[in-house]
């Protein structure tokens, strides 16, 4: 039987900036199983990185409230992937990569072991001890996800971490994460504005109104895997969720406008 | 073998290319050492022709030989290790505490806003206007003038660590908070090092800063010292002398501002 890993009940955000006010999320309720990537779409401003944060503890609600079970009580409950510029510049990519340890004070062995396993994994080995200034932005992306599989967290919160990137990478970056993820298994909560991306890597999609951010459809993926691109295109099924979830997303970016 | 020749042209090129870019910089090279030198020689001859007065302005060569004979005589010594004490005693005693209370004024935004009006009242007060205090206070001797470079240095220090650790991004911050950072972690792996940068732009000021005090105070309350060299020897009339004195403070303050770049390349390798 799955379990229920991330539950959100009745959340609501507002914002306040002077005298006007924003709502940005409103009454978002939503249960994530043990091992599901959830992927979620919505037009730009509708709330999707003020969910994410908070549920990285970043920001508070306003009201209503969020639970992620925890499976060992040693484990971090989230690790989150910045949408850019997440990757400190004074630390060297082994240093980025094992900070989330380090700030747990995980023993050094373990530690060492762990980040030389996900450096390897997203092929920066060889760069370990190179400064992020040295780095592509594919590169820095790349350790940006190491230190959030390092740190080895219940859940992993991901918000739109492949948008600045050009098409190759963001390929083989995906590639490289679905691998990582395959592996080990672990709930994934991933923003993006990208359709294909989220028909690529989810189980499921959650679809996003413009303000007030709420979630007014979902599409499940069943899709066997692992997938491919070439999959993903010429699945008939999915080219006719393709052009449904871009028909919500244009009227619901429209009806913002109009606003 | 089409291809060859290409590659073969194509680094022809470059290597035309990267000639012209060493011309060009021995040129920028020889800009820079030819400005003071052109000066030294248009001052010598001016002053030896007479055509500038040679009281006033004494010829480089007869300053050069008067440090000479000064250095032989070993006082000159005396002074400058007196002055330097002063001054490396005094950076650190100002140094230190401007960086701690700058990283607590840049971490805490209750003990900023409780201290900034503070730090903005005393910044525009040349230390030099407060020598009468400080000497009322810590006396004659060498502590008041160790006080009044520690004071001089303090305020550019302060001002920057604050706005190095104000001006991290906010990004960095959340990653810290995100991973689980606790106060002292964040405070030895973000704020100090993020931080440094700005940090030593302010100690870099304050370098200069308190050479610039140093010499006015010596020259005000003081029978040692470079500046006491230099005001002595403009009393007495002996101007080779006192220029002996100018030279030795451009020298320290250009050393001291080369030592601050090295260690700006050493402690912030990732810029
Ligand atoms: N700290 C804040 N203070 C005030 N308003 C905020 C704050 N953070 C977000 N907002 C507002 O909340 C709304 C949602 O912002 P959010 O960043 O969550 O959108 P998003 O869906 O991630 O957009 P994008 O796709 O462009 O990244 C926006 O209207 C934004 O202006
Ligand atoms: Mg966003």
């Amino acid at each position: 039987m799955p379990n229920t890993k991330i539950e959100i009940t009745d959340l609501t955000k507002v914002f306040f900036k002077r005298s006007e006010r924003v709502e940005a999320l409103k009454d978002i309720s939503l249960e994530i199983e043990d091992g599901e990537f959830v992927c979620i779409l919505g037009p730009s401003g509708c709330g999707k990185t003020t969910l994410l944060r908070i549920l990285a503890d970043l920001e508070t609600p306003s009201t209503g409230s969020f639970q992620i079970h925890p499976s060992s009580p040693d484990r971090p409950l989230q690790s989150m992937v910045f949408q850019e510029r997440g990757v400190i510049p004074w630390m060297t990519v082994e240093e980025n990569v094992a900070f989330g340890l380090k700030m747990r004070n995980v023993p050094r062995k373990i530690s060492k072991e762990r980040t030389q396993y996900y450096l390897e994994k997203v092929g920066l080995e060889k760069f370990a001890k190179l400064y992020p200034k040295e780095l592509s932005g594919g590169m820095k992306q790349r350790v940006s996800i190491a230190r959030a599989f390092a740190n080895d967290p219940e859940i992993l919160l991901m918000d739109e971490p492949f948008a600045a990137l050009d098409e190759q990478n963001k390929f083989i970056l995906q590639e490289e994460l679905l691998n990582i993820w395959q592996e080990t298994k672990k709930t994934v909560l991933f923003i993006t504005h990208s359709i294909d991306e989220a028909m690529l890597l989810s189980d499921r999609i959650l679809l996003m109104s413009a303000q007030p951010g709420q979630i007014v459809k979902e599409k499940n993926i069943k899709l066997p895997r692992p997938r491919t691109m070439e999959d993903v295109r010429s699945n008939e099924e999915l080219a006719h969720e393709f052009v449904d979830i871009w028909q919500h997303l244009q009227t619901e970016v429209q009806g913002s406008r109009a606003k | 073998m089409e291809d060859q020749q290409i590659n073969h042209s194509a680094i022809q090129v470059e290597k035309e290319e990267y000639k012209k870019q060493q011309r060009r910089d021995k040129l920028k090279q020889f800009l820079t050492i030819s400005s003071p030198i052109l000066v030294l020689i248009l001052w010598e001859f001016l002053s030896r022709t007479g055509l500038i007065d040679h009281r006033f302005f004494p010829p480089p060569t007869l300053i050069l030989s008067t440090l000479y004979q000064m250095g032989l005589s070993g006082e000159l010594f005396n002074h400058i290790e007196v002055s330097l004490i002063r001054i490396i005693c005094g950076f650190l005693l100002g140094v230190i505490p401007a960086i701690c209370i700058g990283l607590l004024m840049g971490m805490y935004a209750p003990i900023r806003h409780f201290l900034s009006p503070l730090v903005m009242a005393f910044m525009p007060i040349p230390t030099l206007a407060m020598l009468p205090i400080i000497l009322i206070i810590f006396g004659i001797g060498e502590f008041s003038k160790m006080v009044t470079i520690a004071i001089s240095v303090f305020f550019p220090v302060v001002i920057n660590t604050a706005a190095g650790v104000t001006n991290i991004d906010r990004i960095y911050v959340d990653v810290a908070k995100n991973y689980g950072a606790n106060a002292k972690k964040f405070f030895f792996k973000i704020a100090l090092p993020g931080s440094l940068p700005v940090m030593l732009e302010g100690i870099q000021m304050g370098q200069a800063i308190a050479l610039l005090t140093i010499v006015a105070a010596e020259m005000i309350g003081a029978n040692s010292g470079i500046g006491y060299v230099i005001w002595m020897n403009y009393k007495a009339f002996l101007l080779p002398q006192m220029y002996v004195g100018l030279v030795l403070i451009s020298f320290f303050g250009y050393l001291f501002s080369l030592i601050i770049r090295g260690l700006q390349s050493k402690l912030i390798p990732w810029k």
